[in-house]
Order: C-alpha cells, then structure tokens, then sequence
C-alpha cells in the first residue's frame, strides 16, 4: 500500500464489554475517497467498530482519528446509515424534513436546508417523495431516503451499517450501485459493513475481512476490478469470482477457527 | 391499512347505529321503571321528565354560569397537570438516578385515592377554585406522569443514536426524538386525566356543598323536596361534558398521530 496518510486512521483499538471482550488490536487506514468493506461473520464485532468510529461508545483502548483529529465523542463529519431504516427515520416528518433534520443542528438557515435536502433526495432518485412520509415508501425508498440524509449533511466520510440487510434482492442490487454512483460521482468516502460477501466484492475498493472473539482483523484484500461495475458483468469476471471465493474461505475459516489469527498469504497475481 | 377503526368489522354508521341502540335501550328500561310506579316518582323520575330537564337547563342562566365555573377548574387542573407531569415524566424517564430517588414518594402517594383528600384540602385551601384545582392538578398528574414514562421507554434506540450520530446533543435528543415519539402515549395520558379532573371537579363541588359549578347545582338540588329530577338532569349532563371531552380528545388524537397508527398497524 501507499505511504498516503489516511482520512481515517484506527490504531491499537480494541474494546470489552466488561470482561467480554469484542475487540482487539485493530488497525486500520482508509484514505480520501476510498470505498472500504468490512466483512464477517456474525459476532465479530462489526456493530461495535462502527459505533467507536461514529463515536457513539469510547472504545477501552487505542484510537480513532479522523482527519488528523482523534475522535472523542461524536465527530463532526461523520454521516452514519443503519440498517433499520424505518427505525432510523422519524415518522412524524416528511422524507424532506428527515434530510434536512441535520442540517439543523449545524445552523443552516431554513431556505438552503430545504435546498440541500431536495437535492440530496434527487441525487438517490426520490425526487416525488419530498411531501410525503417514510412509513408512505417501500422499504428500498425509505433507505433511499436515509442515504439522501447522509448525504445532504455533506459528511468526509460515510459509515454504513449493513445498509442492505432488509430490503429484498433485487431492491438490494439497485441500492448497491446507488452506493457505487454516489462513491463516484461525488468522491465520497465510504466504509461500508456487511455480512455478505458478494457484495463486500462487488462494492469494495478494498475488503477488510474480521474474524471473530475477539473481533480483529484477518486479511485485507485489495479489489482490482475495474471502477466502473455492473450486477451482470461484474459478478461473472474472473477476478470477482476468484475474490469471492476467496473471502468466503477467510470468512468461514474466521467463523470455524477461534483463536489466534491464522497467517494467511496475500493473494498472488 | 386505510382503517384504523379498532372494530374492523364495522363501518362508522354502524357503530353509530349500534350506540344509539344501546342508549335508547337504556332510555326505554328507566322509563319504563320510573312509570311502574315501584318507586315514588319523586325519587326516581322517568328518563323523559329528566331529559326535558336537561334540555330546559341548557336556557337557564344560572345552569350554564354553573357548568362554566366547573369548565374553568376542570381546564386550568388539567393544564397545570400537564405542565407539570410532562417534564417531570421526561425527567424520570431519562435519568435513571431521579427515577431511583423519586420511585418511593411516587409509589407512597399514588395509591391514595384523591377523593380522600378533599376534606383535607377544605380545610387547609379552603373552597371555590382554590382548593378545585390543585385537587385536579394532584389526581390528574398521575396518568400523565406514568405515560410519559411509559412513552419514553418505548422510543426507538436506532432513532435516538440516529441523531445522536448527526451531532445532536443528548438534550435535543430528548426534545426531537424522544418527547414527539411518545407523545402518543402522553396524549393517552391526557385523555385519562381528563376525564379524572371532571370527576374531581364535580366531586369536590359536591362534597364541599357550597360555593358555584355543576357540582354546587347537583348538590343543592339533592336538598330539595322533588329535587331528584334536577339532580339526574345534572348528572346528565356531567356524562355528557365527559362524552364530549373525550370525543374531541380521541379526534385530536387520530389526526396528529397518524404516523402512530400507520406504524402500529403496518408492523407486521
């Protein structure tokens, strides 16, 4: 890798739930414009990462700086997605009042948060939905909608937390190049968790793979596929085949093995 | 999906229709009763000598200056009441050491039925609005305090950590997240207590038998030779302020918390 001083930079961190132990000596860059995957199996502390990042719970040891800032307490230019969409929104707003609800922390005046806010929802194509309320949109939208917030908020970097675990599959890919479209046209810098290999391959421009107890890092893969992806075509190249095959033995192998770390190779090629 | 009406089976002519049943049901057995002469006619009068009434008293003067007065304590002790329960449920509910210290007064005082305290307050406030309203404020703080609390156990964590990752302090969390998420569950509160704070209003003019409001004219009606009539034509009409109340609080209720409905019936 390149001797780029990353945008985010974790080191050491490592974090227990009183005598349980989630975490363990991470260490991790993502530079400017990156989009970096996180893949594991369940219980390898994926959640617990995000949330030090985001900085929702001090970890017990190490640290996490963002932009040459250490992180201490929620930083500024962080936009988070959860998985729970139609938890993540507020009912009793309009899709436009949600985006523009950030925005409102940060002084904005009402005309430019409105602004930004219809914006931001054309930018993920809901350019209708702006009057109406999330529990009025399918389950994709309603996701649509929370991207468009995160977005309107113009964070460095963008965390999602297995944004796609409940929509259906088809909802799913489309939002997959939603995320592609919006890491390219905009530069923005995402790191992105999920439980799904294909699409830790398909998104990635890197692949971090965890293994779990306590929750560290296995392997990181560097993806070479070419920038510019499609569901068909890119899933049935060579070397996405070869990369999926790949995470899935590191993912299964974190999942059967507990322990210490196994060494593991970089791939040749 | 589009109704919300807890009976489904029903439509809301129907439900008219079926209520208007029950009370012309009703209607027709204390008529018949008050004209089988089983008891004297002056102690139980039939259904439609005291509805006469009840419309007759809405052209007395006097009657409707009565039924302002007791309107006025019931709207100020509920007001109060949420003035105070509101902030104090936030308060309770989102930090855990007050809850911690204030659980045993709460649960010394709660289980005191307030009527019992009106003879106390008679004494101590004395009578008229002094001593009507912090007996409403006092009965009706409860539902709206437990509700509150209720409410807010009940707020989304994913909603509230939402926010929290957008920077907003744990303050503005409370007020954008939280407070607007259960209140639903307060305006249940409020609906409980409304009714509470008519009860007592209209108890405490009777029992303190002196003074002006529905309560004071059901009172002294009772003292009269014949006054059984004007006795039930104001009870009737303190069932139908508490009907009324009610309906207009349940409508409120339905068009600001459509959100409430549609998640509560869309989560399948």
């Amino acid at each position: 890798m390149d001797k780029v001083t990353g945008m985010l930079e974790i080191t050491g961190l490592g974090h227990a739930y009183g005598s349980h132990r989630v975490l363990q000596g991470m260490d991790l860059k993502v530079s400017q414009g990156e989009l970096v995957t996180i893949v594991g199996p369940s219980g390898c502390g994926k959640s617990t990462l995000l949330r030090c990042i985001a900085g929702l719970i001090r970890p017990s040891e190490g640290k996490v700086v963002l932009n040459g800032t250490p992180i201490d307490g929620v930083p500024d230019g962080l936009a988070v997605v959860f998985q729970d969409y139609s938890r993540s929104l507020l009912p009793w707003l309009t899709v436009r009042d949600n985006v523009a609800l950030p925005l409102r922390r940060r002084g904005t005046g009402k005309a430019e948060r409105r602004a930004q806010a219809v914006r931001a929802l054309a930018s993920v194509g809901l350019d209708d939905a702006a009057s109406k309320y999330p529990w009025q949109l399918s389950g994709g939208m309603q996701q649509r909608v929370s991207i468009a917030r995160a977005l309107a908020y113009r964070p460095s970097m963008l965390l999602m937390d297995e944004p796609f675990g409940s929509v259906d599959a088809q909802t799913r890919e489309d939002l997959e190049d939603l995320v592609l479209q919006v890491h390219r046209a905009e530069g923005m810098t995402i790191l992105l968790v999920t439980h799904d290999i294909d699409e830790s391959v398909y998104l990635g421009d890197r692949v971090v793979v965890l293994a779990r107890n306590p929750g560290r890092i296995r392997e990181e893969l560097p993806v070479s596929l070419p920038a510019a992806r499609d569901q068909i075509g890119t899933r049935a190249a060579p070397e996405f085949v070869r990369l999926r095959a790949e995470v899935g033995r590191l993912v299964r192998g974190g999942a059967a093995k507990d322990g210490p770390p196994t060494v593991h190779e970089k791939p040749v090629r | 999906m589009a109704d919300q009406s807890p009976s489904p089976g029903l439509s809301r002519p129907g439900k008219w229709a079926r209520g208007a049943v029950g009370v012309l049901i009703l209607f027709l057995a204390s008529e018949a009763l008050g004209r089988a002469d089983i008891v004297d006619r002056s102690f139980l009068p039939p259904a439609s000598t005291v509805t006469a009434r009840a419309f007759e008293l809405l052209g007395d003067a006097e009657f409707l200056h009565n039924v302002r007065v007791t309107l006025t304590a019931w709207a100020l002790g509920l007001l109060i009441a949420i003035a105070i329960a509101v902030p104090l449920g936030l308060l309770l509910g989102s930090v855990p050491a007050v809850n911690t210290a204030v659980r045993a007064i709460v649960e010394f005082l709660r289980p005191i039925p307030s009527v019992a305290l009106i003879p106390l307050a008679g004494l101590v406030l004395g009578s008229g609005l002094n001593m009507e309203v912090p007996l409403i404020v006092y009965a009706s703080c409860w539902p709206i305090l437990f509700n509150t609390m209720y409410g807010l156990d009940d707020v989304d964590p994913t909603a509230k950590e939402t926010l929290r990752t957008f920077g907003f302090s744990r303050l503005q969390v409370l007020l954008r997240v939280s407070l607007p998420s259960s209140a639903p569950f307060i305006a249940t509160g409020v609906r409980l207590s409304a009714a509470i704070a008519l009860i007592l209003a209209v108890g405490t003019e009777i029992l303190s038998g002196f003074g002006e409001g529905l309560g004071i004219f059901i009172a002294q009606a009772g003292n009269v030779p014949d006054g059984t009539r004007d006795v039930l034509a104001g009870t009737v009409w303190a069932g139908c302020l508490g009907l009324i109340i009610d309906s207009v609080l349940v409508q409120t209720e339905n068009r600001l918390f459509r959100w409430h409905h549609a998640l509560r019936s869309g989560a399948s």
